[in-house]
């Protein structure tokens, strides 16, 4: 299941759903990403007031489920669920979830990673950031792009 | 006809989301695409030589210069992703 939407998302309700979809897991891996307070990558230093979300309606949801099955080619894993927010979010809100049941705790971890790191590089959302001075895209990190080359 | 999107730090710069435009007999190719909308339209051009790396989607897959187009095709110009 994957979800883009604009609402903020109960990681209790997507853990017990994970643990009633899959048929008898031994694991439930969850991920959370939050927006952080310091996220200006010259300055380390610009406390963000808030962060806009934009993202590609359509590819989104095309590359989301493509990550996702990847995922579940690659490892054995029983349910899985990535959440990501749209739109206008503050500081310490929650952006992204990513939930993983498997039979076994490394696949379930390895496959909620891996699915992070390519849903951070791949797909189509982009963070735009506001500070009390100004406003301006976020630019990608080479180490987001050394993440998934690990897994190549 | 294609369907030409502009995301992100790209839809502001070019100052709309969205164009449509006919594909001349002559463009066959992305890399031909580019070059066809530099040379008419300022914006684009300007757009293109001031930013580092832009992506290109075909039909919603990121695609290299050379992928191939055809009419109807769903094209889109955006900077690297930073979701997550």
């Amino acid at each position: 299941m994957i979800s883009v939407q604009h609402e903020d998302f109960d990681i209790g309700v997507e853990y017990e759903s994970l643990r009633s979809l899959a048929v008898s897991p031994g694991a439930i891996d969850t991920f959370t990403g939050l927006v952080r307070q310091i996220y200006d990558q010259d300055s380390e230093s610009e406390v963000v007031q808030a962060l806009y979300l934009e993202h590609y309606p359509g590819m989104t949801e095309r590359k989301l489920t493509d990550i996702q099955n990847q995922a579940h080619s690659e490892w054995d894993i029983l349910a899985s669920k990535i959440i990501h927010r749209v739109g206008e979010l503050k500081a310490d809100d929650q952006i992204v979830f990513v939930g993983v049941a498997s039979r076994h705790r490394e696949d379930g971890f390895l496959a909620a990673q891996y699915m992070m790191d390519f849903l951070k590089s791949e797909a189509p959302f982009w963070k735009k950031q506001r500070t009390e001075k100004d406003s301006k895209w976020i630019n990608s990190r080479d180490s987001d792009l050394k993440a998934i080359r690990k897994w190549r | 006809m294609l369907k030409i999107h502009y995301f992100a730090s790209l839809r502001e710069r070019m100052g709309r989301d969205c164009d449509d435009l006919v594909l001349p007999d002559y463009v066959s190719n992305v890399a031909e695409l580019i070059d066809f909308i530099k040379q008419s339209d300022a914006i684009f051009n300007d757009v293109f030589a001031s930013t580092p790396r832009i992506l290109v989607s075909v039909n919603q897959v990121v695609v290299s210069k050379d992928c191939r187009l055809a009419e109807d095709d769903e094209i889109a110009f955006f900077p690297p992703m930073t979701g997550g």
